[in-house]
């Protein structure tokens, strides 16, 4: 296991700077600059995990984003711990520790493995035909399924780290840092586009950079060394920024993308503290170039998987930017001419390469004679039959390929090796192009899909848009700039091209066995352990649709979602089927193209900033007072303030008979106020609201109830005629901006004649409720010029005045049905002007309440909260307010509504008053009501909307919608528990003070 | 994620917008003398149209102002944006 397959020294890893880490709680070195895969395969690892439904052991099958198996648990047990993260982008750094998923008690000896063998017994769509039955089981396999559900483990404790978000706007957004995008993102920029270029990787370059084939050259040089040197060059263009580590999770529509840049996990962990650890952009770019390169496609064959089958492409790339060679015994296995780079790369670095098998008949390109010429023996027409080795391979099995490659013949050679690369054809990574919303084609003689129909400002250039060899690369890339960006020169004019042309391909998406395809594994999604054996078993089962087929069969639902074999399905599907693959069509690629952390979702928004806060001006009195608070909608609002230890309960309890014995005093400063002007806003009123408001004096206060369209109440609140032109309106709290939203629509929409003007002005005012038998006499000690008499200032009137210097709008209205005054000030005076309240009122034993007990007390008068009496189907005449529809009126909004059949049923559900037969029994809000106990099923007359133990009435009161409630007057109803029913009966909803003879008491 | 051009502030992202249904509804000025499924029309009958929509939008998180927009529902493409009380452009 120790052996160390390190090749002669690549420039990308530092080996002066030698890395420990753990994998599986084993240590293990590298260099800086390997990725965790790299640094394994130096190490002779392959096998980093089990599959997941069979558990068989799975090795490292690529080099980049696209791979489906060497998915690990990062830093596990820490807080910091990340799953399925892909092996070959995990950068190493000193101290960094990993652990294989999906095993126990561990990924050499794994109990789950036994599944592999009762493999007959899980084909696809076992879970959806082994669970059905019978229906009562459920719960049991429910208990099994979710223990075998799920990858890697997600972190118990929080997240440290912090997360950023950033708006990048630019002319020319780049994606992929390939030759592609890095002579686009040069020419962009020197044309005065304002250009961003990102790739995924570190390094810029993507597969040219190492790109060392003999035969292509660039004005006379590898591509891999004039690539080098226009990447130098880079540095000193303007107008360019190059963010690397940057992966574009999602492209919307209107050119909007996401991208996740990764500023600390390459860092140790003393050098990740206090430092942004991944920045989500959101980019909106004026023109997309997509460079996302290609995709290498394995080949499927049976028993494909073994740890120690790789790509080919990954094998050139590890041996030749990480210099490490993958296996000591190296086979390759193609239908087209790449494998042969991959294992010249290999011979030239003295790495044995022991045979290429190859399912063409013969290749005469430069590459397949030059590998002939070194020795490696080539089998054409051959097809891998099976492969041996259960954690790594060891040998395979080779037979002759029959003309129409659907068959073998002829007599199996055996062959051994410790690595094989798969080289099955490249694949456009059109991903984030069909994000996008434009449409792909099928080439028929590529056999891939290409894009055809853009829908935004965006080209495809390079291998995604189909252009393979350097040649036609330069091209047609010079080409599509000359004619996006309306460039006349460019640099790729005078560029001189020699490559090596490849002249032939096979394509077989799935290869035969000697074997029957039942007693096979040819493995189509690792990840999800989808063989092509599901597919043709979902096509027999009579499912049609690539979409039905990926869902039942799960391929390319793991998390690499099916990067590697969507083809492949594509194609099984459509050779069974007898049809084309541009019929067909492809699954929908979502984003993220790779996962997200969560982190990088929310951003900031974590903690206190989940959701933005309002707090109002008297909040610091509250928070040095001990009040407990609740939210509402935005607002922190004062819930009740607790002395010596009390209970809610108790609390509210004390706060209710203060209020109503004394004074108390109430936060009221979030209530939503609209300023209106104008000379039409008497008549705005009176469409708005169901009452009338054309004949309110100057100085007076009217409550007002607001309507849908539906005729549902949507808001209720006073409004107070300032002037002649003028009002102010109150709103509930938690309705304040969509009133506003509301009345606005209807001014500039359905009534622009209108002379009316709105302004919100919530947070100008700060509102302290002062209420109770004593309240004029405190008022009267803060402002003693100020005419308190019922004649001059009576209930439903408004008068300015003077605190001090502090001007202030006093309302005498009530929502507690005591005599009280609602003070407004200047916000920023509103923390003073309640201790002026609380210090003139300490002689009448003065008590803060919160919210709840504002609740109460209201309750007590049978005032409806519009929100938690009413649900959106609640009519006024539900209600019982049918005093403040004016019938007058000719028109107001919702008042058709009233008049239809539906809302003039008799027996919907109306509000009434409950009480409990014992008085101490408080219902809960929520509960339903029956008249019935023996009925089954039972019918729901309604439920409880509001419920309190009155101190005043000493005695438990409840407010409830109940069907045909109004005629039900004094009727004995139920409210079933789940341990008793308890006997409530029907009552008239004000509980308190019926003749309102408190408001002037 | 929309580029909306609000006539009045130019070119926002689509978060500082909202969607406010199908354009071009009136509210009926004589609302007492409709019937039952006369007013049911105007108050719940929406279409849903895949392609060519005319809607309302409101700039709710910059001027407030309502606006409409023509926007073919198959592909997001905004193809007219123009102020209340305009006439709607012919398709």
């Amino acid at each position: 296991m120790n052996k160390n397959l390190r090749v002669k020294s690549s420039e990308y890893i530092d080996e002066t700077n030698r890395i420990s880490f753990k994998f599986n709680d084993r240590t293990y070195h590298g260099f800086k600059g390997d990725t965790l895969a790299s640094a394994l395969l130096a190490n002779n690892v392959h096998l980093v995990g089990r599959s997941f439904k069979y558990h068989r052991p799975r090795g490292i099958m690529t080099s980049g984003s696209e791979e489906p198996n060497a998915i690990v648990q990062v830093n596990p047990g820490t807080n910091r711990t990340e799953p399925n993260v892909r092996a070959t982008e995990v950068e190493i750094y000193e101290g960094l520790e990993a652990s294989s998923q999906n095993c126990w008690p561990s990924v050499e000896f794994d109990i789950g493995g036994i599944n592999n063998f009762l493999s007959p017994f899980f084909p696809a769509g076992f879970y959806y035909k082994t669970f059905m039955w019978p229906a009562s089981f459920w719960e049991k396999y429910e208990f099994f399924i979710r223990h075998s559900a799920g990858l890697g483990k997600s972190p118990t404790s929080s997240d440290p780290d912090i997360y950023d978000h950033q708006n990048v706007h630019c002319d020319v957004l780049v994606v992929g840092a390939g030759i592609s995008g890095i002579l686009t993102a040069k020419n962009a920029a020197k044309n005065n586009f304002k250009t961003l270029l990102v790739d995924e990787k570190n390094e810029l370059g993507g597969s040219t950079i190492f790109e060392n084939n003999e035969f292509n050259k660039i004005d006379n040089k590898t591509p891999s060394e004039w690539l080098k040197q226009e990447i130098k060059e880079l540095k000193d263009i303007k107008n360019l920024e190059i963010k690397t580590r940057t992966s574009v999770a999602a492209y919307h529509q209107y050119n909007y993308l996401l991208a996740r840049e990764n500023l600390t996990d390459h860092l140790e962990a003393k050098d990740k503290t206090n430092k942004i650890r991944q920045r989500l952009l959101k980019i909106r770019a004026k023109k997309v170039i997509l460079a996302t390169g290609a995709l290498e496609r394995p080949l499927i064959f049976n028993n494909n998987d073994r740890p120690g089958i790789m790509l080919s492409s990954a094998i050139k790339k590890y041996s030749e930017f990480y210099g490490v060679a993958c296996g000591s015994k190296n086979i390759f296995f193609t239908n087209n001419d790449s494998a042969y780079e991959s294992a010249l790369s290999l011979y030239n670095k003295g790495i044995n390469v022991e045979a290429i098998i190859d399912i063409r008949e013969q290749s005469e390109s430069k590459i397949v004679k030059k590998v002939k010429e070194v020795g490696i023996k080539v089998y054409w027409s051959h097809t891998i039959v099976d492969t041996a080795g259960y954690k790594r391979l060891n040998g395979i099995s080779i037979m002759k390929l029959s003309n129409d490659g659907t068959s073998v013949t002829g007599s199996k050679i055996s062959i051994s090796c410790d690595c094989l690369g798969v080289a099955g054809g490249w694949t456009p990574a059109v991903h984030l192009y069909t994000q996008s919303g434009s449409k792909l084609k099928f080439d028929e003689e590529k056999q891939i899909f290409l894009p055809n129909q853009n829908t935004s400002e965006q080209i495809s250039v390079g291998s995604c848009g189909g252009d393979f060899k350097i040649d036609e690369i330069i091209k047609n890339l010079n080409q599509k700039l000359k004619d996006n960006l309306n460039i006349k020169e460019t640099d790729l004019d005078n560029i001189k091209v020699e490559i090596d042309q490849e002249n032939s391909k096979r394509n077989i998406w799935l290869l035969p066995s000697d074997k029957p395809l039942g007693k096979t594994k040819p493995f189509v999604d690792y990840q999800n352990d989808a063989t092509a054996k599901d597919i043709k078993l979902a096509l027999r089962e009579g499912f049609r649709s690539i979409e039905h087929v990926k869902r039942y069969t799960t391929t390319g639902m793991g998390t690499d979602q099916g990067k590697l074999g969507n083809m492949h399905a594509l194609g099984i599907i459509a050779d069974t089927a007898g049809v084309k693959m541009g019929e067909l069509g492809t699954t929908t690629f979502r984003p993220p193209y790779t996962p997200l952390t969560f982190g990088t979702i929310v951003g900031r928004n974590v903690g206190k900033f989940f959701d933005i806060f309002r707090r109002t001006p008297m909040n610091d009195w509250h928070v040095e007072n001990k009040a407990e608070f609740e939210n509402v909608g935005q607002w922190k609002r004062a819930w009740y303030y607790p002395i010596n230890g009390e209970t809610m309960h108790q609390a509210v309890q004390r706060e209710s008979k203060a209020a109503r014995e004394s004074a108390g005093i109430l936060d009221a400063s979030t209530l939503g106020k609209i300023d209106i002007q104008g000379s039409d806003a008497s008549e705005f009123l009176n469409r708005v609201y169901t009452n009338a408001w054309s004949k309110l004096a100057i100085g007076k206060c009217r409550y007002g109830l607001m309507l849908n369209e539906d005729g549902m109440v949507y808001d209720d609140g006073v409004t107070t005629r300032l002037g002649e032109n003028h009002y102010i309106m109150t709103t509930t709290t938690g309705g304040a901006a969509n009133v506003l939203g509301k009345l606005e629509d209807y001014l500039q929409t359905e009534w622009p004649e209108l002379d009316v003007y709105l302004t919100s002005v919530t947070d100008h005012y700060a509102t302290a409720s002062l209420c109770g038998p004593n309240s004029k006499k405190i008022l009267k000690k803060i402002i003693p010029d100020l005419d308190l008499s019922d004649e001059s200032f009576p209930h439903m009137s408004f008068k300015e005045a003077n605190i001090g210097h502090i001007q202030c709008r006093i309302m005498r209205i009530s929502f507690t049905g005591e005599h009280s005054y609602e003070i407004n000030v200047q916000a920023s005076y509103g923390k003073d002007l309640w201790e002026k309240c609380m210090k003139a009122g300490q002689e009448f034993n003065i008590t803060p309440y919160g919210t709840e007990t504002m609740h109460l007390l209201r309750a007590e008068k049978g005032f409806i909260i519009v929100g938690q009496d009413t649900d959106g189907t609640m009519t006024p005449i539900d209600l019982q307010m049918d005093w403040i529809v004016s019938k007058k009126k000719y028109d107001f909004i919702g008042k058709r509504s009233l008049y239809r059949s539906d809302t003039m049923r008799e027996d919907r559900k109306q509000l009434v008053g409950l009480l409990t037969e014992d008085p101490n029994v408080v219902l809960e809000e929520g509960a339903q009501i029956v008249s019935e106990l023996n009925q089954n099923p039972v019918e729901m007359l309604g439920h409880v909307t509001s419920s309190y133990f009155s101190p005043n009435l000493k005695k438990s009161i409840a407010l409830a919608v109940v069907r045909g409630g109004k005629d039900m007057m004094g009727k004995k109803l139920f409210v079933p528990m789940e341990n008793k029913n308890i006997n409530v009966t029907v009552a008239n909803p004000v509980f308190y003070d019926a003749k309102n003879e408190r408001l002037n008491a | 994620m929309f580029l909306i051009n609000c006539p009045y502030c130019g070119e926002r992202d689509q978060q500082e917008f909202k969607a406010g249904g199908e354009a071009h509804i009136e509210r009926p000025k004589q609302p007492t003398e409709l019937s039952d499924d006369e007013w049911a029309e105007y108050l719940f009958m929406r279409k849903n149209i895949k392609g060519v929509q005319f809607e309302r939008w409101n700039h709710t998180h910059g001027c407030r102002k309502w606006f409409n927009m023509v926007r073919d529902t198959s592909n997001d493409e905004i193809k007219a944006i123009y102020k209340m009380g305009e006439k709607p452009p012919s398709q």
